[in-house]
């Protein structure tokens, strides 16, 4: 079933919609992800951007549509007529393409730093466990975090448990990546560290990436296309050149305005 | 010392080893009913969470009906209805199961109070459900819940004087044995207070260090 070569997407959204009881946060949306692009979401709080992260990593349920990833129906699925969830085993068998960085980093303070990178690649991916140590610690070099292997994940500041966390995603080896807001809880000394560790990720990896950020600048350097969200609907999708600079549409214009402060 | 004063010192320290060997008794049972309080209470709080009807409801009214009535009355209902065990065992498989109920909202409390996001990134890293209850939100659950352990453990140890209703020598009955046959009941059962703020004292200055430590 998997595809991924030629032209088939990475993400597709089709007519997805999702309700929080009355609330109607996505109302048929449709967009698509080619395989390697990364792509930043912007819009207003409330404009669906996170929702729709959350919902490629099940962590919301969709109250109608499809997603596929690589052509395969994910969460939910067509039986003839009939649209139904597809089952959890089935889900994780997709679900192991994707890997999220969160706003609040998630690491299991249970767990030492390199026990949080090498938990799911040996406990869902079945590597051995010197294997996934090898390549975590390979990893912990990539963002700085060598020396910090053996601590508890509370020993860390907020833009140290950011890289860990990033190095955890990356250890799934996963083709799509997500990252929410994944610079909102840092003090602002700190985000640099963290942007230019997912630069190079950007600049050495060929990951799929879906970002919802605040950090407009560097939205602009590593994103190949930005989506401008407004009440679940996307408004305007340009290269993040004419974005930035140029936007059409009136709703961006504000935004952008408020944001840069322009 | 006159034959008219209340305190004898020599008495009080003659029942001494008597009931130590009766802390002794009190000591094994509540680290044994904890033990059954812990792991019971675990499964029941585990249980409580599954969607289905038919095992919780019937479940809490069990555990409602443990929780309402006194363990006084359970101990010897069981004991009277159970003659081939041994009171020893009842007692501390009564009180296991009693605290187990008490045992099973501390489970209940530590479980909700591991942040949404953990299980989030438990997903985000496409664990089992098996695998993130071992790996991730047990772990983190039964931390929150050592400092009830403790305090449960302390009032559990503080009840062992009901197990004098079903014969067993633990410290209390030790120390009214003492006094039936001497009838110096007022050193007896003054050592048997002090023995019990002994152990129970210090007890509490953990478990209370323990709360700030994890608070």
């Amino acid at each position: 079933m998997t595809n991924t070569s030629g032209d088939v997407p990475a993400i597709e959204f089709r007519d997805v919609t999702k309700r929080f009881g009355d609330n109607v946060v996505l109302d048929g949306l449709n967009f698509s992800v080619p395989q390697g692009q990364r792509i930043t979401l912007i819009g207003p709080s409330g404009s669906g951007k996170t929702t729709i992260l959350r919902l490629l990593m099940t962590l919301e349920e969709l109250s109608g549509g499809l997603i596929l990833i690589d052509g395969d129906p994910y969460t939910h699925e067509y039986k003839g007529e009939k649209w139904v969830a597809v089952p959890e085993k089935r889900r994780r068998v997709v679900r192991n393409r994707v890997g999220m960085v969160f706003q609040q980093f998630n690491l299991f303070p249970n767990m030492t730093v390199l026990e949080n990178i090498i938990e799911s690649p040996v406990h869902v991916l079945g590597k051995s466990k010197a294997e996934a140590i090898a390549d975590a610690e390979r990893l912990l070099e990539k963002v700085g975090m060598s020396e910090k292997r053996d601590f508890n994940t509370n020993q860390l500041s907020g833009g140290q448990q950011q890289r860990v966390a990033i190095a955890r995603a990356l250890a799934m080896d996963p083709e799509i990546l997500l990252l929410d807001e994944v610079t909102s809880a840092l003090d602002p000394e700190i985000v640099a560290d963290v942007l230019d560790v997912l630069r190079e990720i950007a600049e050495t990896t060929d990951i799929t990436m879906l970002l919802v950020t605040h950090e407009m600048q560097f939205a602009r350097e590593v994103s190949d296309r930005v989506l401008m969200f407004d009440k679940g609907q996307i408004v305007e999708e340009a290269d993040p050149e004419t974005m930035f600079t140029n936007p059409s549409h009136e709703r961006t214009k504000e935004f952008l305005k408020a944001v840069l402060g322009g | 010392m006159n034959d008219d004063s209340i305190w004898d010192w020599e008495r009080a320290w003659e029942v001494l080893p008597d009931l130590l060997a009766g802390l002794w008794v009190t000591i094994q049972i509540t680290v044994l009913g904890m033990i059954i309080a812990s792991v019971l209470g675990l499964f029941i709080a585990l249980a409580m969470r599954t969607p289905s009807k038919w095992l919780t409801t019937p479940l809490k009214f069990l555990v409602d009906f443990i929780r309402m009535t006194p363990v006084l009355v359970q101990l010897v209902f069981v004991y009277l209805l159970l003659t081939a065990v041994p009171g020893y065992v009842v007692g501390f498989v009564v009180l296991g199961v009693h605290y187990a109920t008490y045992m099973s909202e501390v489970y209940r409390a530590g479980i909700e109070a591991v942040p949404k996001g953990q299980w989030e990134a438990a997903t985000a890293l496409n664990m089992s459900k098996g695998r993130t209850w071992r790996a991730v939100i047990l772990p983190q659950a039964i931390r929150n819940t050592l400092p009830g352990l403790g305090n449960y453990a302390i009032s559990m140890f503080k009840e062992t004087p009901f197990l004098f209703a079903i014969s067993v020598t633990e410290m209390y009955k030790a120390g009214q044995d003492y006094g039936a046959n001497t009838f110096s009941y007022i050193e007896a059962l003054t050592m048997v207070g002090l023995l019990f703020l002994a152990v129970s004292y210090p007890t509490s200055l953990l478990v209370r260090r323990m709360e700030i430590r994890l608070a």
